[in-house]
């Protein structure tokens, strides 16, 4: 008997908004390699001199950089939240037969984060 | 005038047909009906040519699952209400191979749950005799994978799955997750005989974790909790090999 197969189209992920989230989900993790690559060249630069550090900074300080610096942020912080929000699948926790909360797994990444980014802030401000 | 409802439906004859086509039908709507009350009314009334499986219409046997506007569900379980007054539009169950109209082929699938070897296996020095009676359980351990024995397999988890779609060689979610429901029973001794399946190349590390498989899931089995979950333990065991490479049992 034929059976026929279906061939799968190659836009496949905007037929459904799960789909498209998890393609952005992908597509952030190059924002999230683009800026580990961005702080290597920071601290390659530092290394260089005070020159060559200063130079850079002032080239941060355009409004083309800032703008890019904006944009990642939002894709960073769309990929921190989607991967936080899927730990309580990962990490399953039970205390005797009760499942701890998965809310509970969850707030703690988030707060842990929160601890952290707070800690960077104190730093680079000098608060 | 009777309020009707449109099902435009995917049909494949392969004995006068090379390429499926879609046929729309007019049903009556009634508030009480799932889909699959329509597609019934089709068959009695409208057209007896078209094929299609289901059984129990309680969500328990498993066999109903199509596509409904692109989502997996069981026939059973969606109401026309849901989708009332637009058009309907059916397909069998994506990412298998169409047999006839509704019908898919799940040869696939079902080579796939055994060669996970769903069911307890002990070691053999640790075999109990028949006479000292069955292994005990506590509701504790009980609990660790009990979520993942609801499955019924009706596959809607695969449908839901572009990576199965694209590469049928994945061992798929509720294959993945049955391995997961032995693994964690504290009466099984098999992960090591599982695992050369599980961790292979077209076991979890071909998971991108969309997570539609979880979504869709009619009975809350969580496939892609018990696939990441297993990727965990199987990077932990990778760990130990490298760091403790003489404690390595058999
Ligand atoms: S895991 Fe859920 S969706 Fe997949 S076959 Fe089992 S019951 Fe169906
Ligand atoms: S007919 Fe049995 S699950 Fe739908």
């Amino acid at each position: 008997m034929s059976v026929y197969h279906r061939p799968v189209s190659n836009i496949w992920w905007l037929k459904r908004k799960p789909y498209i989230l998890f393609m952005i989900r992908e597509l952030t993790s190059v924002f999230v390699a683009g800026y580990c690559i961005f702080l290597l060249v920071l601290v390659y630069k530092l290394t260089q001199g005070a020159d060559a550090y200063g130079n850079f900074m002032v080239a941060l300080k355009l409004p083309s950089s800032v703008a890019l610096h904006l944009i990642s942020l939002a894709f960073v912080l769309y990929h921190t939240i989607t991967w936080f929000n899927l730990t309580p699948k990962i990490l399953v926790l039970y205390r005797g037969e009760e499942r701890i909360h998965q809310g509970l797994v969850a707030g703690t990444f988030y707060a842990v984060w929160a601890v952290i980014s707070f800690m960077v802030v104190w730093l680079v401000l000098g608060v | 005038m009777a309020e009707t409802m449109k099902l435009e439906i995917f049909r494949y004859r392969p004995e006068k047909e090379k390429e499926p086509s879609f046929q729309t039908y007019k049903v009556p709507f009634r508030e009480d009906w799932v889909v699959l009350d329509a597609i019934n009314h089709i068959k009695d009334e409208i057209d007896g040519t078209l094929s299609y499986r289901w059984s129990c219409q309680m969500g328990v046997c498993g066999s109903c699952g199509i596509m409904i506007n692109n989502v997996p569900k069981l026939s059973c379980a969606a109401f026309l209400k849901d989708y009332y007054p637009d058009k309907i539009r059916i397909e069998p169950l994506t990412g298998f191979p169409v047999e006839r109209d509704l019908i898919f082929e799940m040869d696939d699938f079902m080579t796939k749950l055994t060669e996970i070897q769903p069911y307890i296996i002990r070691k053999e020095s640790e075999e109990k005799p028949l006479e000292e009676g069955e292994y005990l359980q506590s509701p504790a351990e009980l609990a660790h994978y009990k979520q993942y024995s609801m499955c019924i397999n009706c596959m809607l988890c695969y449908a839901a799955c572009p990576v199965y779609a694209l590469d049928s060689t994945f061992i798929g979610p509720a294959a993945i997750a049955l391995g997961q429901r032995y693994n964690m029973d504290s009466r099984d001794q098999g992960r090591d005989a599982r695992q050369e399946v599980i961790a292979s190349h077209d076991g979890i590390w071909e998971c991108t974790f969309v997570g539609e498989c979880s979504v869709v899931c009619p009975k809350d089995v969580d496939p892609a909790a018990a696939i990441q979950r297993a990727k965990v333990s199987s990077t932990v065991d990778w760990f130990k090999d490298i760091l403790i490479p003489w404690g390595k049992k058999k």
